[in-house]
């Protein structure tokens, strides 16, 4: 145990001291226009506080990975992005959560057209029991977002072509989508939520449920999805968390430990917490 | 000390002999029940079977001037004994109508009497020794015969067995149903699915839970009173209508509706809620569009289930009026009307031997009617399960 801590970083006993909800080091690669700025955000569960005053600085257009033991309140966080949280009852939220320089939270602030802006993709692929096609184009028509046929069979393309599904499915539209492999269907989910051309999609552990090959070829997607959305991912997968994420957020007992560049966060993280995590002491 | 698998297998046997026993007696209750339906089934089609036929007779009908005032100046007076007093009553109507007929003559097949139709299934009958003997040598002749009983099923009540039919009790439960369905079926599917999908989980909601579970479980003659007190007496609604009727009979439906509804919508599982959330449905986007067409199946049979057992309900139609005697099919939902359970009921307490038949043959049509109803939730079930 002491020849483990004298070869901690040095880093890690004085953490520098970031400006409020910005990473400790920034990634000089990536874009770093604000997509969602998050402030004194806490969340309780009834009399259970699950988040604590997180403070943290979404960029656009890369992955955030949100990493961190169960129950560490990553996936509440998540939610609370696009709200998914007021489906659940006794749950209180305070702070502000603010996008396109709008609070998500006010009262004027309309769920659904918020949903419409921030998709989402969920740990268990869902599809709708409809077919392929269905599936897709439900939101985007009932969005307005389509009036034509036409148009509406090109959206579909263009939506599972991005998601790497067009191949697979071209010739089968109106199949069912659960007929599906997992991993197509997972990658249906995302064709959907891309198909209303959202700002940010937050994915839910989204290969959890995946096999090693569907889970690459998720991981592939999100990194070329970036250059077209913001992405959030939450994983329970440190490597998955390494290969696709620019910025990664460590929780732990619902506060944000650490919010670093992937490569200094795997490398030197600067907490003892994020150190031992990472490094497989717990979790 | 540990336990040798001797001792072990003597500890088994003792309760492998329990399991063994308890498994016959189930086996045994499971027989009895069958016992029992078999037993009512067989009794049941043996005594409803001939009502299904009647007795006919052949005459020679001589339309002069007296039939125009008794129909049985017609016939010959040994005919006029063994033909049914309500075709004897048709004759002067039909020369009224059609007055060419007077003067002529006809041979023709018309309803027996019903002391003959239960002479010649063999039933107890009062004909004397020499009308039996006259009708025995017409039966050798070929004048009088066992026929398919079209008035049976064509023809309203009536006081005489061998003309009473079931027609105006089924039509009188096909628009008593029809009431019932459209009342509770979309006020008992839109109650569920607000409990279910949109109100709050608060007291309120709980006390509505718990008394709409206890309105399931309440003798339905107290609906009968409380359709007589409210919708005859307090609304005015024609009493022994199938109106009033459906009307009742739907307050009892309702709470079976929804809670076959609430039971249906709760098996959706929420993963397609939060899909549909998550491409930003509304709440009635994501119950129209995606909960209630996964829930369809189930709510179809739920309400199917409580419609029939509706449609078998006698007691609160008693209080309000429906348990009549009707001879006519009725023509609209205000009309006086009756339904299958309480043409049974009637037909039950006259003191006719014909009649006995004549109620075993309703029951078999009530139960003809209502296997058809199961067996049609059941495919509907199968047809429209979705897997996901």
């Amino acid at each position: 145990m002491t020849s483990l801590q004298t070869t901690t970083p040095t880093a890690a006993v004085n953490p520098p001291e970031p400006e409020l909800g910005q990473p400790y080091v920034r990634n000089e690669n990536a874009c770093h226009d604000l997509s969602i700025r998050v402030r004194d955000l806490s969340l309780w569960y009834g009399e259970t506080q699950a988040l604590k005053s997180l403070d943290i600085d979404i960029f656009q257009k890369n992955v955030t990975a949100l990493i961190g033991p169960s129950g560490c309140g990553k996936s509440t966080f998540l939610r609370c992005l696009n709200r998914m949280n007021d489906l659940i009852p006794g749950v209180t939220i305070r702070g502000l959560v603010e996008m396109d320089g709008r609070d998500v939270n006010a009262v004027k602030m309309d769920e659904v057209a918020l949903r419409r802006r921030v998709g989402m993709v969920f740990q268990k692929p869902n599809p709708f029991p409809k077919s392929i096609y269905e599936n897709v184009a439900y939101a985007p028509r009932m969005h307005d977002l389509v009036s034509r046929k036409a148009d509406q069979d090109e959206l579909v393309e263009k939506a599972l072509r991005d998601a790497g599904l067009w191949e697979e499915v071209k010739d089968k539209l109106q199949q069912p989508g659960t007929s599906l492999s997992g991993g197509q269907q997972q990658r249906l989910c995302i064709a959907r939520a891309i198909a209303v051309q959202p700002d940010v999609i937050l994915m839910d552990e989204p290969t959890s449920a995946l096999d090693p090959i569907s889970t690459a070829t998720i991981e592939d997607l999100m990194d070329k999805l970036k250059q077209q959305f913001t992405i959030i991912t939450v994983t329970h997968n440190m490597q998955q968390a390494a290969r696709v994420a620019d910025y990664t957020a460590f929780f732990h007992l619902g506060e944000i430990i650490e919010y670093n560049d992937t490569q200094m966060m795997f490398s030197s993280p600067a907490t003892k917490k994020a150190e031992d995590y990472i490094t497989g002491r717990y979790g | 000390m540990s336990q040798t698998f001797d001792d072990i297998s003597a500890q088994l046997r003792r309760r492998h002999r329990r399991s063994a026993r308890l498994k016959w007696i189930s086996m045994g209750a499971l027989g009895l029940a069958g016992l029992f339906l078999v037993l009512f089934f067989a009794d049941m089609l043996s005594k409803g079977l001939p009502a299904f036929q009647q007795a006919y007779v052949q005459v020679e009908l001589e339309y002069n001037e007296d039939a125009q005032r008794m129909g049985r100046e017609a016939m010959e007076p040994e005919d006029a004994k063994i033909v049914s007093r309500s075709f004897e009553r048709l004759i002067p109507g039909m020369l009224r109508d059609d007055p060419d007929l007077l003067g002529t003559t006809e041979t023709r097949w018309v309803l027996a009497n019903g002391e003959v139709d239960q002479y010649l299934k063999g039933h107890r009958s009062k004909l004397s020794e020499t009308e039996r003997q006259a009708v025995d040598e017409k039966v050798e002749n070929g004048q009088v015969a066992l026929k398919f009983n079209t008035t049976f099923f064509s023809q309203g009540d009536s006081k005489m067995p061998e003309r009473a039919g079931i027609m105006a009790a089924a039509v009188g439960t096909v628009m008593t149903m029809l009431v019932t369905l459209a009342i509770a079926f979309p006020i008992g599917v839109m109650t569920a699915v607000y409990l279910e999908e949109f109100a709050p989980d608060n007291r309120l909601t709980q006390i509505i839970e718990i008394n709409i579970n206890n309105l399931a479980a309440i003798p339905s003659i107290l609906f009968g009173l409380l359709g007589l007190a409210i919708f005859i007496n307090f609304f005015g609604v024609p009493r022994s209508s199938p109106l009033v009727g459906g009307m009742t009979l739907a307050l009892m439906t309702l709470p079976v509706i929804i809670i076959a509804t609430r039971t249906a919508l709760r098996s959706v599982p929420d993963s397609i809620r939060h899909a549909a959330f998550g491409v930003g449905c509304s709440r009635w986007q994501v119950v129209r569009d995606h909960v209630l067409p996964l829930a369809m199946p189930g709510i179809m049979t739920g309400s199917i289930i409580g419609l029939a057992q509706a449609m078998g309900e006698t007691a609160p139609l008693i209080i309000v009026g429906m348990v009549a005697f009707i001879p006519d099919v009725s023509a609209s939902f205000t009309q006086a009307a009756t339904v299958l359970p309480a043409q049974v009921f009637t037909w039950a307490g006259e003191p006719e031997q014909a009649f006995v038949e004549k109620t075993a043959g309703g029951i078999l049509v009530l139960l003809a009617i209502l296997i058809f109803l199961n067996a049609t939730a059941v495919i509907l079930r199968k047809k429209f399960e979705r897997r996901w």
